[in-house]
């Protein structure tokens, strides 16, 4: 398996050392994970899966905690 | 093939892998469960190739032991007795068990101030576990902030990776401190540590009763205004590591009917809780640390498997390292006048973005959720609850399933059985 794996976010190729979760590429590639109820932009708060700050739409999925998700070759990350 | 474990432990960090692996000793069926990516909760996380005697250790017996290691499942409802059901993108397995050990964990205190929902601002431990994740930290201006014994671990760690920690902020106060590390003379490998972080934070200023009042920027974190006394000044930085130490997380216990008193999970000498068959191990029966909750996960290991001697002889070693745990709580107390955080726009909800006027004029938690919405959101009042009850003194009430944000089909749907 290579040790970098090329993934988008927002549009933008980015690529990353394997093992890097989903929310550390965002943070990287100086993106925001969503927007709040009256619209400010977040970014990851906990790290741990519990504060739901860093969901984003990964592969279509909306809502995903990207803290708790792997990068994989060719996944597609937008900011929600 | 069987449909139940005989013990089923929910959490892999050392109290679940030392419960898990005590467990597995007596030759029982035991499953593990976690909803990270890899086992070793957030004190070990990532730490399986390059880290501690004694992370290393408990690894090598974890990779030994006859488990069922499920990684990556979050365990959401109870839609039976003895039965927990998990999802893990979408998919859904149903649990059951004989005996239940909760090895939950703990999360950080989180307390808002003007800025503090920008992007880059993070938890103390939040920020060490995405650097543990993959960001690059090298070069980055780091600000560590809030309270516990965290802050000095996670500089030293963010420091070896090459950050550059402006400053350390410990709310609580020195006399506090002194008297803690006075204390520690108990505890020789303890005040090894204190040094040893302290040497690796070397040029990074170590403030005690020290707090930030204000996180700046436009779209992402420029600075922060920190506070002593009556002195004020703002530090330039890329990241705001914040947290006011930890509180446990008892949810998966109160929605199984586990008694708690002082918001910690009530457990008897063998880690057996209220509900007969359920222990629990690890921070969520009270803040102690990593030598504890390891302790407390043998023994709950041992007691649920039904080797008792073997959790008598532990009842010691852990007593002592009960009164370590004690004088944490104590040092690191808040400061009341951390109260004064927020002001009256500040975000205290971040899911529903509830301001800190509308949430104070409800008369208590449950007011303030049907008024503003506060702690309805997908974090469920993890992040505010906590908050809330420091700045207006309310108890969360009543924990309703899913413990975990679901869609429906999972709650409505049956799911598959996993079979042992």
């Amino acid at each position: 398996m290579p040790d970098r794996i090329v993934l988008t976010v927002n549009g933008h190729a980015l690529s990353v050392e394997r093992g890097m979760s989903v929310a550390a590429a965002i943070m990287t590639a100086g993106a925001h994970c969503r927007t709040s109820v009256s619209g400010e932009l977040r970014g990851p708060l906990c790290g741990m899966g519990i504060c739901f700050e860093c969901r984003a739409t990964v592969n279509g999925v909306p809502h995903s905690r990207t803290c708790q998700m792997l990068c994989e070759q060719g996944m597609e990350v937008v900011s929600q | 093939m069987r449909e139940r474990y005989d013990i089923l432990v929910v959490g892999a960090g050392p109290a679940g892998i030392a419960a898990a692996t005590r467990a597995a000793e007596s030759g029982k069926r035991v499953g593990l469960v976690d909803d990270n990516f890899a086992p070793g909760g957030q004190i070990w996380r990532g730490a399986e190739s390059a880290s501690s005697d004694i992370a290393a250790s408990w690894y090598a017996r974890l990779a030994k032991a006859r488990i069922t290691k499920l990684q990556g499942w979050r365990i959401f409802s109870q839609p039976a007795p003895g039965v927990l059901r998990a999802e893990r993108n979408g998919d859904y397995i149903d649990l059951g068990y004989d005996k239940l050990i909760l090895a939950t964990g703990a999360r950080e205190r989180f307390l808002p101030f003007p800025g503090w929902t920008l992007p880059n601002v993070l938890g103390a431990g939040g920020l060490q576990a995405l650097v543990k994740s993959g960001l690059p930290i090298a070069g980055k201006r780091v600000v560590v902030a809030g309270s516990g014994p965290l802050l000095p671990a996670v500089a030293a760690y963010l420091r070896k990776h090459g950050a550059r920690v402006a400053a350390i902020c410990e709310q609580a106060s020195f006399s506090r401190l002194a008297q803690f590390a006075t204390s520690l003379v108990t505890h020789p490998d303890k005040l090894q540590q204190a040094a040893v972080y302290r040497w690796q934070t070397r040029g990074a200023r170590y403030h005690t009763s020290c707090r930030p009042v204000a996180a700046h920027g436009q779209g992402e974190l420029e600075s922060v205004t920190l506070r002593k006394g009556s002195r004020e000044w703002t530090v330039a930085c890329d990241y705001l590591a914040c947290g006011f130490h930890l509180v446990p997380n008892t949810e998966l216990a109160e929605l199984l009917g586990c008694a708690i008193a002082s918001g910690n999970v009530k457990v008897d000498e063998w880690q057996a809780t209220s509900i007969p068959g359920i222990y629990c191990a690890g921070e969520p029966t009270g803040i102690g640390g990593l030598e504890l909750s390891l302790m407390e996960g043998e023994i709950a290991g041992y007691s649920a498997s039904g080797q008792t001697a073997k959790a008598g002889v532990l009842h010691r070693k852990r007593d002592k390292l009960q009164k370590f745990a004690d004088r944490l709580e104590a040092t690191f107390a808040l400061d009341p006048a951390l109260r004064e955080l927020p002001q009256s726009d500040t975000i205290v909800c971040r899911c529903e973005d509830v301001r800190f006027a509308a949430m104070a004029q409800s008369s208590s938690w449950r007011a303030a959720k049907l008024q503003t919405r506060c702690g309805m959101g997908p974090c469920q009042g993890r992040v505010c609850g906590p908050a809330a009850e420091f700045l207006f003194h309310w108890r969360a009430e009543s924990i309703r399933p899913p413990v975990f944000p679901a869609p429906l089909s999972g709650l409505t749907e049956k799911a598959q059985l996993h079979t042992v």
